[in-house]
């Protein structure tokens, strides 16, 4: 099986144009501060929107998705005083563009034993982009359960949607081209916070959300 | 060799953990109230059974279905292939139907090779005569994975692992052989001398006739299914010898290391090469060998028809 | 519609210029009357056609010792009119058709028949060899002596396909033959050691779960039979060896004096069962293709004479008995019309032959083995000019859809391999000219 390839992110070339070669003119518009600031301002617009938090359960969508919601409900633990059940929600085999690369490596799905019939859903990514990976976490939840309501928690909104998707929450809106890549680094993950943006490299590009 | 699994040798280490690992998370589907994953919507698996398996054919089955796949059976009896239509011509019409993929089980080896000529999808081989069986190989694998705790990413090295029984007909003999050793394992072969290839010597294990010395230094020991047919050709003189040598009974269990496990790729032979007692034992992990067949052959079919179609 | 000329009309005269015979230096070849007439620098007598040989070996007219023309009985396999070509265009100007037909060749009048056969096609000699026992099966001696008599001369007598394993039977019919100075060709296989055989017994087959053909089950009745043959002292042809076993052996029995011949097939001389990789059946056949060592001790055994002969055992099987899983496909392969380029392959060009050895081991011997009468197998004036003209120098890929065989299971196929038959002459008159059936 020499096509296959392991792990990678939720890379690809979403809208994100070819890989050119050039000046790669990355530039931070995030550093840590600002991360931890605008986490926990999400964290207190999750309590707010959803009157304390009670029933809400963050899931949040591999890689980076998932420390994301974690630091999220540690925040929102810190307020309420009680913890939150957070977890991973694995999208790749509700992916719409499977037949467009080979086979890709699953990630892990975390659903804490509550389960998610009745539960607010809050899906937690790093960039949320033209949309597609939301709409193939509503269908994975679709097969998991029924919550009572999904909300949608990203870092970073670069715009571009093709679908008709929105966020709840948003840390930062970034307004890009498409001949841009938006970076998300975490320290779970890449060993610092950070979000950088720069033009296509021969990197790992990073998809939209 | 990348577009179908016909042995256990096309597969690299970094290829089998990738099915392990992918096996592992599509196990969790069991707890779901939707067992269901839409991957595989529209394509279409033929089950090619040319030997009765009903036990192999439903577990490929039902991983197909799981991943939304549409499946058509197609089994010997009463077919067009009792009637002598050839393994060719089968293929063809397997062809001009559009199937994305075949999982083949024939009693001919080199039966999956063959069609992998004549096919233009993806072929899995689920049994070819006495060659390969490399889907075992891999549930066997995870199985052992699963029970000596090792983690995702994570091989089985170091686990000694002994293979008891007809090792000259087995094709689960030799798919697991290939594996196992790729994915670190020890392995060692344990048979009477008859039923043993004449060049094992060149087999990436080693090789013993004396089951008891090998037993104490057994991380798992897997039974392979001895036919009594043998017998009359001569393989050994009787089933009595046969058990009392080389069967795996209370007494040999009693020797086993204390974590040690008990496999069998089924169907058994109680009371030949293992006794009853041994079969329901805590030690022995044939039930759960089945249901891991299921999530195994998921991966495997995710990840041969998944994606793009590889390049050959 | 046979295309050779039938063999009452009188042949021309042919002046071959520039040939080197056996691979000497070059020389005129004139052909007169059926006959060399000489063989040196002459002008061209008035009326002869002239051929240029330059830079052609001229060989004998090489005799087939094992060929199966499957008439009667499986003419979707092939005929004798389509295996007379093929054999023509291999530059073979006799072979001896095996007796494993429907019905069986075990009557004077089925070898009649195909004897006949062959001097209505015209492309080349055919000598019928007859079964050893009735029906082949192995229990009772077939009408040997009624054979013999027959126009066909029968002198070989094989049950090849299978093996006269029952050593009483095997020393009843060597003992026989001796009445009319014929000789028994054993197709040495130990039927119960070779029980659903389908490989060479070792590491290939192993690894491939195939049954495997272990060699001892061929030397352990070569053993037996050289030991009749010198006890009750009559005359042994080993069909088909294969192992490197049997060529020790072979060679242990000739130092005895005991009169042992034994052919070899080119495919033995060149492939191994490593092909057997892909379970393409085009690679399977009977004996099994073997290891490395053995096509290296076959080889040192046909270049130091332990061998006799090269015999192609030319085995036609149609499309539907061998596009199918191992197991179940036919065993043999087609060789007449490759024979000689993989005798050059893998004896002339590896230096361990040379062109004069080739014509013994391809014409000189065989012939003399089959008790050919007439004197078959040489270049002299005198002697019937039956002779190949060969391009050494040539080299291009097999096509097995090119060949004049009815049949296409050709382990050679798309194999670069070098020579080329330009012609082939018949007792003077020419049934191959430019490579194509004259």
């Amino acid at each position: 099986m020499h096509a296959l390839h392991p792990a990678r992110d939720q890379d690809g070339a979403e809208g994100g144009g070819p890989a050119r070669p050039g000046p790669a003119d990355p530039k931070t518009v995030l550093e840590p501060a600002e991360i931890g600031r605008a986490l926990t301002r999400i964290a207190h617009e999750i309590l707010e929107r959803t009157d304390g938090a009670a029933d809400v359960l963050l899931l949040g969508i591999p890689t980076r998705g998932v420390p994301l919601a974690r630091r999220l409900a540690e925040r929102i633990e810190q307020v309420e005083g009680r913890p939150v059940p957070h977890g991973s929600l694995d999208i790749t085999m509700y992916r719409d563009d499977l037949r467009l690369r080979p086979a890709r490596a699953l990630g892990r799905t975390e659903v804490p034993a509550e389960g998610i019939d009745g539960a607010i859903v809050v899906i937690v990514d790093d960039v949320l982009y033209s949309g597609r990976t939301v709409r193939a976490a509503l269908d994975a939840l679709n097969d998991l359960g029924r919550p009572r309501a999904v909300q949608l928690a990203v870092l970073i909104d670069r715009g571009h949607r093709e679908l008709p998707v929105r966020p709840d929450y948003v840390g930062k809106n970034l307004p890009t081209s498409k001949q841009e890549v938006v970076r998300v680094l975490l320290a779970e993950v890449d060993g610092q916070d950070a979000v950088i943006i720069g033009r296509a490299a021969a990197t790992e590009q990073r998809s939209g959300t | 060799m990348n577009r179908h699994l016909i042995s256990a040798a096309d597969l690299s280490r970094d290829d089998a953990l990738l099915i392990l690992d992918t096996a592992d998370e599509l196990a969790r589907m069991a707890d779901r109230p939707i067992k269901k994953l839409p991957t595989l919507r529209g394509r279409t698996v033929v089950n090619l059974f040319f030997e009765d398996s009903t036990r192999t054919r439903i577990s490929f089955e039902a991983a197909a279905k799981r991943l939304s796949a549409d499946v058509i059976n197609f089994s010997a009896k009463g077919s067009s292939v009792a009637k002598g239509e050839s393994l060719k011509d089968t293929a063809l019409t397997l062809e001009a139907m559009g199937a994305d993929a075949v999982v083949i089980r024939h009693s001919a080896s080199g039966a999956a090779h063959r069609l992998a000529g004549w096919v233009r999808g993806t072929v899995v081989n689920a049994g070819d005569g006495a060659h390969e069986h490399p889907t075992q190989a891999l549930l066997d694998a995870f199985t052992i994975r699963r029970k000596f705790g090792r983690p995702v990413g994570e091989g089985l090295d170091g686990l000694r692992v002994t293979i008891v029984g007809d090792v000259l007909h087995s094709r689960v003999a030799r798919s697991n052989v290939l594996l196992l050793t790729t994915l670190g394992a020890e392995v060692t072969l344990v048979a009477p001398p008859t039923l043993l290839p004449v060049a094992v010597g060149s087999w990436p294990c080693s090789v013993g006739y004396d089951f008891d010395a090998v037993v104490p230094k057994s991380d798992v020991v897997m039974m392979l299914r001895v036919q009594q047919e043998r017998m009359k050709a001569a393989y050994f003189p009787s089933v009595r010898e046969y058990s009392r040598r080389y069967g795996l009974d209370g007494t040999r269990m009693a020797q086993l290391p204390e974590q040690a496990i008990v496999m069998h790729p089924g169907p058994m032979n109680r009371g030949v090469e293992i006794a009853a007692e041994v079969a329901d034992s805590p030690r022995s992990t044939i039930v759960e060998q089945v249901a891991n067949g299921v999530s195994v052959r998921m991966a495997v079919l995710y990840l041969l028809l998944g994606g793009a179609e590889a390049q050959s | 519609m046979s295309g050779g000329q039938s063999l009452s009309t009188s042949p021309g005269t042919w002046l071959i210029k520039g040939a080197r015979p056996l691979g000497g230096d070059p020389a005129d070849i004139l052909i007169r009357g059926g006959v060399i007439d000489s063989i040196g620098d002459g002008p061209a007598p008035a009326g002869a056609q002239v051929l240029d040989a330059a830079g052609l070996i001229a060989l004998p007219g090489l005799v087939d010792l094992h060929t199966h023309l499957r008439e009667p009985g499986r003419e979707d396999a092939e005929t004798v009119e389509t295996g007379t070509r093929a054999a023509a265009l291999g530059g073979f100007t006799a072979v001896h058709a095996m007796a494993n037909t429907d019905p069986v060749a075990d009557t004077a009048g089925v070898v009649e028949q195909i004897w006949r056969l062959g001097r209505q096609a015209g492309h080349c000699d055919v000598h019928p060899i007859g079964a050893v026992t009735v029906g082949l099966a192995g229990t009772r001696l077939a009408e040997l002596g009624a054979m013999a008599e027959s126009p066909a001369r029968v002198r070989v007598f094989s049950d090849d396909g299978r093996c006269v394993s029952d050593a009483v039977l095997m020393r009843r019919a060597l003992e026989y033959v001796k009445a009319f100075d014929g000789v028994i060709a054993q197709h040495a296989q130990e039927p119960r050691l070779t029980e659903g055989a389908q490989l060479n017994e070792g590491e290939m087959s192993g690894r491939l779960g195939l049954t495997g053909w272990p060699a001892v089950a061929e030397e352990a009745v070569i053993a037996r039979d050289c030991l009749l043959t010198a006890h009750v002292g009559s005359a042994l042809h080993v069909c088909h060896v294969s192992t490197a076993g049997s060529v020790e052996i072979i060679r242990w029995a000739k130092s005895k004096g005991w009169r042992v011949t034994a052919e070899v097939t080119p495919h033995h001389l060149l492939l191994t069962d490593s092909l057997a990789a892909g379970y393409d059946p085009v690679y399977k056949v009977n004996p099994p293709l073997r290891t490395a060592a053995d096509v290296a001790a076959l080889r040192e055994g046909l270049a130091d004479g332990t061998i006799d002969c090269v015999a192609t055992d030319h085995a036609p099987h149609p499309v539907e008995d061998k596009e199918t899983e191992w197991d179940t496909a036919a065993f043999g392969m087609t060789g007449l019309e490759t024979a000689l380029r993989v005798v050059q392959e893998a004896m002339v060009d590896t230096g361990l032959l040379g062109w004069a050895g080739v014509a013994d081991r391809m014409s000189r011997r065989p012939a003399r083995i089959g008790r050919l009468p007439g004197p078959e197998g040489a270049l002299a004036a005198g002697l019937q000019a039956s002779l190949v003209l060969y391009d050494a120098s040539a080299r291009d890929t097999v096509d097995p859809r090119a060949h004049a065989s009815r049949s296409r299971n050709s382990p050679f196929g798309g194999m670069e391999l070098p020579g080329r038959v330009v012609a082939t002459f018949l007792r003077g008159t020419p049934t191959v000219l430019d490579g194509k059936l004259a």
